[in-house]
């Protein structure tokens, strides 16, 4: 088998964490290629060098035996490695020939053939059964076909190797196993391909080889056939995963979040949330499975009062909650993670110690009248540092200083430290790493044990079976189930996920 | 540990001025001066002339309340490009005021006139505040176009309805004995009020709420709106509060040194604000000193003509230069320091 | 959109059989005072298309303008003037690549740091008593300038002003039908595509910020060389600021960038001439305002409503996921 790409050596750094420690590796054509990894292993910024989209500190690239210069996409693209991002490399306001052509364009003089341009799109779309209309706009399309537009670019250029950076995150699980043969065929045409993925069921179901990173170094190769998900998992974080979470008995009470009949539009003016009925009692988590793009968020946001409710209500405890208005809500006693912890939970050059006071920054004792207590503020900030280990110097220091994980930290211990009827949890162990993983793990669970309804939104099916007490199916805009974790069935909520009946 | 905060802190200024004044000098050689005796004349007619004196902290009043009226506007996330503009409407409103309403002692007369200078400041900072709350627009275009308006308006009125009887030039009538402000040992009251303007400042942005509005706002509008601040509101009160700073700045210079309106003479203070708010890095204590040495430069610049024949423009040109050193990222990547992140007032047009 | 075109060639037409000289003078100025206006406008749209802020045009006006009279004054030449207006044009986008691609710094600061360096220099430099030896001549174009109306608004006009208006069009055509245009359109909306497509968001930028100076400097010599004849301090009054919000009442879009120009010029066109005409009598002081209470009142309607190029005014951090 030809040897399409190696990697030797790689090294990269950024500041004083390195990324990438001597990375040795090879791609044969027609092989495929898992790379295995937590989050932070270094899986993206390992294929970003090889992509020429990051320059690396020391090593070598070789692709066909030719040696690559680094920074060089135009050369890497032009030696045949496609690269299909986890987040879509597309501009929505373009069509989807735009953005298939983009940097290839085919001309008629000086100007672009456009005719000529749609023409080639089309027979790609054949020749791989990824279909696609070539006038339609990106961001009016689905999430699922857009990735389809990001193949086709990447097939678009005679590949020879092909990388696939987390590629199901945002499929369902039939999307998934369609992605799997789509893949597979690529193979058996001879096309090398790297998928980059945390996910072991996929590892074991696609790949030829796998190859295990674990904080910037290869920590071992193996084959499906050589291991399982339990020795992956192991080699992946290098202990003993406990893959299940210790949870005593939970012990529900009265509902304190009720969601009556609510319809919430999404940013396009398209009904996102169709109706729906969810209780939340006290003492227990309630878990929405679903993959993204199916309502979640806007359901989060408007129940949190950052979305408008078209139709329906929220109430807590009993009592309805005011549209808009987030601090209306959070006063109502709804703690909330939100999805976007950059966006809606930290400013990230302010102090950890201002960010944990954030949404209570006029309430005593942090403030009395028009004047801030400054000497409050620093006493919580440090009260709130040790209890939930958040590893920084200072309680003064700024939060742009702190790991993803340490940041979703800053965050919860807000909120966990107000007095909390619901907690409201979206994707709360997005971009974090295992350790922390854990924690924010417990954290939700002591809450629940404390009294809250907990509300868990998550991507990650494997996590809403292990935290949850109930289980929602969210799909299409509705809930389409709901059931207890004892008698949840992979399977049966992965159909349900991706809209069957069973 | 604080000795070494502080020289960080003054340490790219301090270079910036260094690297504008040669370069004003190699200039001035160009043309055939000398740039040792026209420094000389300018800082020592500047600092230690009783007159020179009188003209800096005069000339330095209106800076230092200007380039405050920039900082607020910084640090809630906003480029208040319009402080002249609300600088001169509080001026002909206080000039107005001061002629206008008779019969009332100092005491009540003067706070009034200020009062007012501060409220028709205010209605213009509103204009450009409420245009970018609810409209999307951003404010540097808006309070330019508003500058520009007010001058017109401010030149028509002084021309016109609100001339003085039998003047020549446009300018409105003196004001009232009762509604001038003088000094207090040699310094101007104006110049003091401005200082204490610049600790309140301070002192709102460090230790209130509505401090906290501000800046959470200017940092990350939605985690603000999240944290439960209304945000249109707070861009709406954040330009207000330029606008009434700076007409109360316009209103200082009537009362306290110029005693009536006269559409010259407040040129270029507006870009000057801007200049001393960027060089004090939105910091309001760092503006007094940081306008003492413009309203210096400023004030004895035509001594410069005089001695040395170099023409004062030359001040113009190098304050533009220290104002680049200051902003542009090369000292501090000279030396290797971390910069501060501290002005970001970028926002899209509309809807982004 | 027929719908405005005939109700402005009707509206035209009434006014021109009403009083034939004065539609002639208003219709005419329309075009020479909205031509710097839509020229500079230009140049807020090829910054922005490519993602970088342009609040510096004032200050590219304000040198070139300066740079082309003196030049064209002191060597007599006006050739000369050109030259250098256009090339000081390109300088000052140097900078401000410079300093918002490189340097990445805010591009509103940077674009003040430009205006106010502008402002200083010349200022500074600047001295009385020069003159040009003339400036560009207009030049009839033979067979259409004798058509009535027509003939007398638009073929007999300056050099600069014919080349100006095609340069407005070749930039129509090549932002949406070359490739050019298509990687700057995805650079200024989503860099991250045109990177990962092999493309070189930095030297696209670089490029892209130096040609607008350029065409800055054109707008400069325009003003200076072909339009008023002379140079003074502050000579730009305003018009890079009221560029922009041509750029954004015109959509991004180099015609309609024309044509909200053209729009401007008519309504400070039309105060002139009603005052000339003695039909009102205005004060001088409002007719200087109408330019920028028009740009105000031009963007409260629609500057909330649109949506420019989306990643302007970031600066592009190449690593990044």
């Amino acid at each position: 088998m030809a040897t399409l790409l190696q990697v030797k050596n790689l090294t990269k750094s950024f500041g004083s964490v390195i990324a990438n420690n001597d990375i040795s590796f090879e791609v044969d054509a027609g092989e495929i290629v898992a790379l295995l990894g937590e989050n932070g292993a270094g899986k993206s910024t390992l294929v970003k060098s090889v992509f020429g989209l990051l320059r690396p500190d020391q090593g070598e690239i070789y692709i066909d035996g030719k040696q690559m210069a680094p920074g060089d996409t135009a050369g890497v693209i032009a030696s045949g490695v496609g690269m299909v991002h986890q987040h879509f490399k597309l501009v929505p306001v373009m069509s989807v020939t735009e953005n298939i052509i983009l940097g290839d364009e085919p001309k008629n003089g000086i100007f672009i053939n456009i005719k000529k341009a749609e023409q080639t799109v089309r027979a790609l779309s054949e020749k791989f059964g990824l279909e696609v209309d070539p006038t339609a706009i990106i961001e009016d399309l689905p999430v699922g076909t857009q990735q389809r537009v990001e193949i086709l670019k990447a097939l678009s250029k005679d590949v020879r190797l092909l990388i696939f950076d987390e590629p199901t995150a945002v499929l369902t699980p039939q999307e998934t196993d369609e992605l799997i043969l789509v893949i597979k065929n690529l193979a058996s045409l001879g096309v090398g391909v790297i998928v980059i993925t945390h996910k072991l069921r996929e590892v074991m179901a696609l790949a030829d080889r796998v190859v295990v990173l674990r904080e910037g170094k290869v920590v071992g190769t193996t084959t499906p056939k050589e291991s399982n998900e339990s020795g992956l998992a192991q080699m992946m974080v290098g202990r003993s995963v406990v893959l299940e979470v210790d949870k005593g008995v939970a012990r529900p009470g009265k509902a304190v979040l009720s969601v009556k009949g609510l319809e919430v539009f999404d940013d396009r003016k398209l009904l996102a949330v169709k109706g729906v009925d969810l209780e939340v009692r006290s003492g227990e988590i309630l878990g929405i499975a679903g993959v993204e793009g199916n309502g979640q968020r806007e359901l989060v946001e408007a129940i949190c009062g950052m979305r408008m409710r078209e139709k329906g209500e929220v109430l807590v405890s009993g009592l309805p909650t005011k549209d808009m208005h987030p601090h209306a809500v959070h006063e109502a006693g709804v703690s909330h993670i939100p999805e976007d912890r950059e966006k809606h939970g930290l400013v990230s050059s302010y102090s950890i110690a201002d960010n944990l006071i954030l949404n209570q920054f006029d309430q005593e004792p942090f403030a009395r009248g028009w004047f801030r207590n400054m000497g409050a503020t620093r006493e919580n900030a440090n009260l709130l540092v040790k209890k939930f280990d958040i590893r920084t110097t200072s309680a003064a220091a700024l939060a742009s200083s702190l790991s993803g994980g340490n940041k979703q930290k800053v965050v919860i211990a807000r909120e966990l430290s107000q007095d909390l009827q619901v907690l409201v949890a979206a994707q709360p162990t997005r971009g974090v790493d295992v350790g922390s993983i854990e924690f924010i793990h417990k954290q939700l669970i002591a809450a629940r044990d404390k009294g809250a309804g907990v509300l868990l939104v998550s991507a990650e099916l494997d996590e809403i079976i292990s935290l949850s007490d109930r289980i929602a199916v969210m799909s299409g805009g509705k809930i389409v189930a709901i059931v207890d974790s004892k008698d949840a069935d992979r399977n049966h909520i992965g159909r349900l996920m991706a809209g069957l009946k069973e | 540990m604080f000795i070494v905060k502080l020289v960080r802190a003054w340490i790219t200024p301090l270079i910036a001025l260094l690297i504008a004044f040669s370069i004003g000098a190699i200039l001035m050689i160009t043309q055939g001066a000398d740039p040792m005796r026209a420094y000389q004349s300018l800082f020592t007619t500047a600092f230690t002339t009783q007159e020179g004196l009188a003209k800096t902290f005069g000339k330095a009043t209106p800076l230092a309340i200007s380039g405050l009226a920039v900082v607020i506007g910084l640090r809630a996330g906003l480029f208040n490009i319009g402080a002249q503009g609300q600088l001169i409407s509080g001026a002909l409103a206080a000039a107005w005021a001061g002629y206008a309403i008779t019969g009332l002692p100092m005491i009540a007369h003067v706070p009034l006139c200020l009062l007012i200078g501060a409220l028709f400041g205010s209605i213009v900072g509103y204009i450009a505040g409420a245009l970018k709350a609810y409209r999307g627009i951003h404010e540097v275009i808006t309070t330019i176009m508003l500058n520009s308006i007010v001058l017109q308006l401010a030149e028509y009125l002084s021309n016109g309805p609100l001339k003085e009887e039998g003047s020549i030039i446009a300018r409105t009538p003196d004001i009232l004995d009762s509604a001038k402000i003088g000094t207090v040992s040699g310094l101007p009251i104006g110049f003091l009020l401005s200082g204490l303007l610049a600790l309140g400042v301070w002192w709102i942005f460090k230790k209130t709420t509505t401090g906290f509005r501000f800046e959470t706002v200017g940092k990350n509008k939605n985690a603000a709106w999240y944290a439960g601040i209304a945000v249109k509101r707070n861009t709406v009160f954040a330009m207000v509060a330029c606008g009434a700073l700076a007409g109360f700045g316009g209103a200082v210079e009537t009362l306290g040194v110029v005693g009536k309106f006269e559409p010259a003479f407040n040129q270029g203070l507006g870009f000057d604000g801007i200049t001393i708010a960027l060089l004090a890095r939105a910091n309001p204590l760092a503006v007094i000193p940081g306008a003492i040495l413009f309203g210096g430069m400023r004030g004895a610049g035509p001594t410069m003509q005089f001695s040395a024949g170099v023409s004062p423009e030359i001040i113009d040109l190098i304050l533009a230069i220290v104002l680049f050193f200051v902003t542009a990222p090369i000292i501090s990547r000279v030396l290797k320091l971390k910069s501060d992140s501290n002005t970001q007032v970028t926002s899209g047009w509309g809807s982004n | 959109m027929p719908v405005y075109i005939y109700l402005v060639i009707f509206a035209i037409a009434v006014a021109y059989s009403f009083n034939p000289v004065s539609t002639v003078a208003v219709a005419a100025s329309s075009i020479t005072f909205g031509l710097p206006l839509a020229m500079a406008a230009m140049v807020g749209i090829m910054c922005e298309r490519t993602g970088v802020v342009n609040i510096g045009i004032e200050g590219t006006l304000l040198t070139s303008s300066f740079f082309g009279f003196f030049v064209a004054a002191l060597s007599q030449n006006l050739i000369w003037g050109l030259l250098a207006a256009i090339a000081s044009g390109a300088v000052t986008g140097l900078l401000l690549a410079l300093l918002t691609v490189s340097w990445k710094m805010d591009q509103i600061i940077a674009g003040t740091i430009v205006n106010i360096l502008a402002t200083g220099l010349t200022s500074f430099f600047y001295k009385q008593g020069y003159s040009l030896p003339a400036i560009f001549p207009r030049w009839s174009i033979p067979g259409l300038s004798e058509i009535p109306f027509l003939g007398r608004v638009f073929f007999q006009s300056g050099p600069i002003t014919y080349f100006g208006l095609i340069l407005i069009f070749v930039l129509y055509f090549a932002i949406y039908r070359t490739p050019w245009g298509l990687r700057t359109r995805a650079v200024g909306e989503y860099p991250s595509s045109a990177e990962t497509s092999g493309i070189s968001v930095l030297k696209l930028k670089y490029t892209n910020v130096i040609i607008a100076g350029a065409f800055g400097g054109l707008t400069g010599a325009y003003l200076t060389l072909e339009l008023v004849g002379s140079f003074d301090r502050g000579f730009s009054a305003g018009k890079g600021f009221t560029a922009l919000a041509i750029m954004i009442f015109g959509r991004w879009n180099p015609i309609g960038a024309l044509l909200a120009a053209i729009f401007f010029g008519f309504a400070q066109a039309l105060a002139n001439q009603l005052m000339i005409d003695g039909l009102v009598n205005i004060p001088g002081p409002f007719i200087n305002m109408l330019p920028y209470v028009l740009t105000i009142v031009v963007l409260a309607f629609s500057a909330g409503k649109v949506r420019g190029p989306a990643a302007a005014g970031q600066p592009y951090e190449r690593e990044q996921a």
